[in-house]
Parts: structure tokens; sequence; C-alpha cells
């Protein structure tokens, strides 16, 4: 039996290659009971892979993890029946209606025939999709085929739940219905480990985050301990010259005292900032000073800009493929 | 419910309900699990009827055509061919149907159900078994229509329902052991429509060196030989031979080597690919 106390994701050196390609390379991960938990990375870092290695899917090629107390390796059956996946790519049957779906994957986890239809209607009327319940899941939109997928992985209530970029592609609304689901979830004592590429999803959501690129971990802790190096919020500037930037950006760096680049726009600079409350107070300095600005903008950091500040270089996504930024 | 104003704290409600913790029940066994993946493969054939098609229109075409096409040359008289030709175009119709497991194999795999499927407690074999039952409808739907669009044109089984029944179930276990070659080639190539080319470049020659369409004894002698072994023409021989109420005992066993055969060598090679990561 599993240990109350063991947590809930737990691995050491975690490692899958394909071919001679590390995929994911040497993961340590501790993943505390009732939290969210996310995986930061760009596209192509090694969360899908990581994920389907805890989830039994694959098989580590080294190091060791285990799910709520189990090996995935050695005990991969009892790790099944506690987990659920809702993958990447959406994980239901286009060709059937949303009911159908449900109660499907019902009778596989055991509902008997009547308990797998109630089962069904249960989660169709909590996930809102009660007036689509009779449709193919091929007309529903975006928003309605992630709940319905998300459903489908809460039919036998998981003690760990892998979300694999639950909103990539969702608009802002149907992102934050998937939040609320998230949330609910954990109120009832449930694990979720969610992957994003948003550093604003992350921060929304997640007691701790740990940030992943080239299969390994480059950064791990809290929100709060992330941002603090990374800064707390990002100040654009777009000068209205862009001749005068190498100046600009010596100023703003002396006056600030913080990093501040320079950003792929050729008149645009970019500061991280500790506290975001100096942000007018530098665009100030920087007008009085004569640097006239055609725009600015203080924002979260991106994704691009938390991978500048913790590997100096900015986030490659798809990098193998040769077709990346490069 | 009003899409604009949602109630929020009913469904919020609502979703604590439906995600409170409650006694599970213990996971589909093999059994229960197959037929819940056969059920599914009937939800599919459901929502999309065309997909049965083929399955309908080809049969038709190739009866029709042959019968009056060759009939009097061949056979002197179209009414003779039609008893001839009967037990091959059901054969043919439901062999090629069995290359259909291949494609829904293929097209699963390459979605994210894939994943879904294989991350539940249930025998990891399941959707395989589940999808090849279903199959078997597809057989039979072929397998009816072949006879009636015979009985329409004047085709007599001496055998009467009986017979009938009696081939149709001889087809269906034929075809399920023959698909195994198509779930195996579904999990070696990438789209299902390779599966389709490479099914019909296996099972062209089987159907056209055989004695669907035609009696052997006019064929040189190496061909005479490979019909001979054919496992579809060693098909065809049991078919007409239930159909036309003779002893049958002796072909039904020779027809049915091939797809024990089939099943004992590509059954466990399909697990083994269908397990292997991905
Ligand atoms: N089955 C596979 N075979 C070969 N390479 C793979 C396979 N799956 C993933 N990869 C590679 O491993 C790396 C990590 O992929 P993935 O885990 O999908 O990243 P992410 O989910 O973060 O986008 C990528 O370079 C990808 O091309
Ligand atoms: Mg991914």
């Amino acid at each position: 039996m599993t240990t109350p106390s063991s947590p809930a994701v737990e691995t050491h050196g975690l490692t899958k290659t394909f071919g001679d390609k590390r995929a994911v390379d040497g993961v340590d991960l501790h993943i505390r009971r009732g939290s969210i938990f996310g995986l930061l990375g760009p596209n192509g870092a090694g969360k899908t892979t990581t994920v389907r290695l805890l989830a039994t899917l694959l098989r580590p090629s080294a190091g060791t993890a285990r799910v709520l107390g189990h090996d995935v390796t050695a005990e991969p059956h009892l790790v099944r029946r506690r987990v659920s996946l809702t993958g990447q790519f959406a994980s239901v049957d286009e060709d059937l209606t949303g009911r159908e779906n449900l109660v499907l994957l019902a009778r596989l986890l055991g509902f008997a025939g009547r308990a797998a239809r109630a089962r069904a209607d249960e989660l169709l009327a909590a996930f809102d999709l009660a007036d689509a319940a009779g449709r193919q899941v091929r007309t529903y939109s975006g928003g309605m085929r992630r709940r319905l997928d998300i459903a489908a992985s809460l039919i036998s209530t998981p003690d760990l739940l892998f979300l694999d970029e639950p909103t990539t592609g969702l608009d802002p609304r149907s992102r934050g219905r998937v939040w609320d689901i998230v949330r609910l979830l954990v109120d009832g004592g449930a694990t979720v480990l969610l992957t994003t590429q948003y550093l604003e999803e992350a921060d929304q959501l997640c007691e701790r985050i740990a940030v992943i690129d080239h299969g390994r971990v480059i950064a791990e802790g809290t929100s709060a301990e992330l941002k603090a190096s990374v800064g707390r919020g990002v100040l654009h500037v777009r000068l209205a010259d862009p001749l005068v930037r190498p100046a600009a950006l010596r100023f703003l760096a002396g006056h600030l005292g913080e990093p501040v680049h320079a950003a792929d726009d050729p008149a645009g600079l970019t500061a991280q900032l500790s506290d975001p409350a100096r942000a007018a107070s530098a665009v100030a300095a920087l007008a009085s000073s004569g640097f006239r600005l055609s725009d600015f903008s203080l924002g979260q950091p991106s994704l691009d800009e938390v991978f500048f500040a913790l590997t100096g270089h900015p986030a490659e996504t798809a990098a193998d493929n040769g077709e990346g930024r490069g | 419910m009003s899409a604009d104003t949602p109630p929020v704290r009913d469904v919020d409600a609502a979703i604590r309900e439906a995600l409170s913790p409650r006694p599970q029940p213990k996971p589909a066994g093999v059994v229960t699990a197959v037929l819940t993946f056969a059920w599914r493969a009937l939800l599919k054939i459901k929502h999309m009827p065309e997909q049965l098609f083929d399955v309908v229109v080809t049969p038709i075409m190739f009866t029709v055509l042959f019968t009056y096409l060759f009939g009097g040359a061949l056979a002197g008289s179209t009414d003779a061919y039609l008893q001839f030709l009967l037990p091959g175009i059901l054969v043919q119709s439901v062999v090629f149907t069995s290359v259909y497991s291949g494609l829904t194999l293929n097209t699963d795999i390459s979605k994210g159900i894939y994943d879904r499927f294989r991350s539940l407690p249930v025998w990891s074999l399941s959707p395989v078994l589940g999808t090849m039952a279903g199959d078997v409808i597809r057989y039979t739907v072929s397998s009816v229509i072949v006879f009636l669009i015979g009985f329409a044109m004047g085709y007599r089984a001496e055998a009467g329902i009986v017979g009938i029944v009696a081939v149709i179930l001889l087809l269906d276990l034929f075809a399920a052991g023959l698909s195994w070659v198509f779930t195996t080639l579904a999990l070696l190539v990438r789209t299902p429509s390779t599966v389709m080319t490479l099914g019909w470049m296996v099972l062209m020659p089987l159907t056209f060196a055989s004695n669907v369409f035609v009696d052997p004894a006019t064929m040189p002698p190496w061909l005479q030989t490979i019909v001979a072994y054919n496992p579809v023409a060693l098909l065809v021989t049991a078919a007409r031979a239930i159909l036309d109420g003779a002893p049958a005992a002796g072909p039904v066993m020779a027809a049915l080597i091939a797809p024990v055969v089939v099943t004992a060598v590509f059954g466990p090679v399909t697990m083994m690919l269908y397990r292997r990561e991905r």
C-alpha cells in the first residue's frame, strides 16, 4: 500500500533517450501531495516525455521515478490505477459523442451499465457539457473538447492528474474555466502536475514550478522565487530613435541597477524589474534625460524572458528540427 | 443553462460534487474490456455508416459486372455462372474487408486517444481485440449483402439457410484470422492509406490467382499449383462445398489452416508491436 506521506512524485536522475537524443536528461522532481506543480518550458523541452514517463507510457532509460509511492518501472499497474493523463493532443474519440466517450471510459474503469451512464451525465453536467452531450466531439469547440478531455480523466477520481499543456490554443475564457477546474480538483485533495509554455499560467496556478529546457530542470521553486531571479515585472520601452539605443540601454541599466537588454525590435529595450513600482520613475527619467519614447509597457516576464534570465539565451523552440529560429 | 451568465457557484458546486472521493469500482476484466471496445467499433459504424459504403457497393459491382460480362462466355449462361461466382465474390468481399482492422488501428495509434487507452488499468490489448470483434459485424454485413444481391439475380443455395449461416461464420473466422496481418502492418507503417495500399497489394494476387472467377482447370499447370495452395482459393472451395450441400468437412479444415497459422504468427507480433513504446 501507499504510505500517505509519500510524495505524489519523486524522481532521481530521470532520463529518457530516443536514439542519441536525450529528451529528458537527469530530472529530479519532488511534488508534494495536494499541490499543483508546473513544468514550464518551450516546445521540445521534454515536458511531454516527462509526463509520459510518470504516467508509465514510457520506460525510463535511466534514473528512478516513484509516483504515489510506487515505482513506475516495477509497479506500473498500481500507478495506472491512481493517476490520469490528459494528453497534449485531444485524447477523446472525435467520432463519438461526448457522452459515449465518457460512458466508454467509465465502463473500462469498471462502472457497470447504469452506473457508467450516471457517472458520464454527472461529469457532463459539472463541466457544462450537458447540452452538447449527444453531439459528435468533432463538432466541439476547443474549450469544450478540453473540458471533455479533462472530464474523461476524472471518471474515477484520480489521486494525481497529469495535464499536458491544458490551455494551449484556448481563448482566455476557456482558459479561465480550465484553471477553475484545476483549482477545484486540488481543493478536493488531488495533486495536479501540469505542463505549460506560459509563465502566467504557472504563476496563477502552481505552488511550485520547474523550468525545463533541453530535458534538464534549469530552475525550480515557487513562483515568487522564480520571479525574484527573473524580475517581478518586465518593462518594455520603444525609443523614437533606434540610433540612441546603446546610450539609452546604458542609462537605463545605470538608473535601475538591474539587467537591461536589447529586444528583437531595433528600437526596443527590455528591463527586468524586481520592483515593478520603479517602472514609472524609469520611464520618467528616460524622458527627462532626452530619450524620446514612442511606446512603453509593463508586463509579466514572458517565458522567453524567464529563459533569457536563467540561461542567457532565448528559448529555442523545436531545437532539433533545424527549422526553429536557430 | 444560459451560456452568457453561467451561475458560477452552482457549476463549482457541481464540479466539487462530481469530483468528491467515493468508492471506486474495480477496473473492467478482459472480457468486459474487449466487449466495450467492440461497442466502440459499433458506435463508429453508427455515426459513420458511410464507412460501410465500400463493404456494400464493391460486392454489388463485382457480382453484377462479372455475371453479365463473363457469364455467357465462361459458363454458357449468366445463371450458371452466378451459381459458380457467388461464393467467390463472397470470399473476395469479406477478405478485402479485413483490411479495415488495420486501418482503424493505424488511425487510433496516430491520435492522442491511444495514450488514453494505454494508460487505463485494463488489459493492454483489449482495444485491438475489441476493434477486431467489431469488424466481424462488417464481415457479416458484407456477406449478407452479397447473398441478397445474389438472390435478387437468381442465385440458389442448395444447402439452404443453415448452409448460408455456416458460410458466414466460416468467412468471419477466416477474415478475423487474416486481419492480424493487417494489424501488424498497421503498427509498422505511418499512415492509414499505406495500410490500404499494402493490404491491396497482398490481396489482389490472392483473389485473382484463385478459383474466385474461373475454374482453374484451364490454367497453366504452374498457376494451378499456386491456386491449389492459395488460402483464398481453399476458402472458396469450402464455401462452394457448404453452399452446394456437398461434403464440406475436409475443405473447411483446409480453409482454416491459413487463418490459424496467421493468427499464431501475426497475433503475437501485433501484440508485441502494440505494446512497444512509441
Ligand atoms: N518518440 C520520440 N522519438 C524521438 N524523439 C522524440 C520522441 N518524443 C519526443 N522526442 C524528442 O524529445 C524532445 C522532447 O520532446 P517533448 O517531450 O515532446 O517536448 P515538449 O513536450 O516539451 O514540447 C524533442 O526534441 C522531441 O523531438
Ligand atoms: Mg509537449
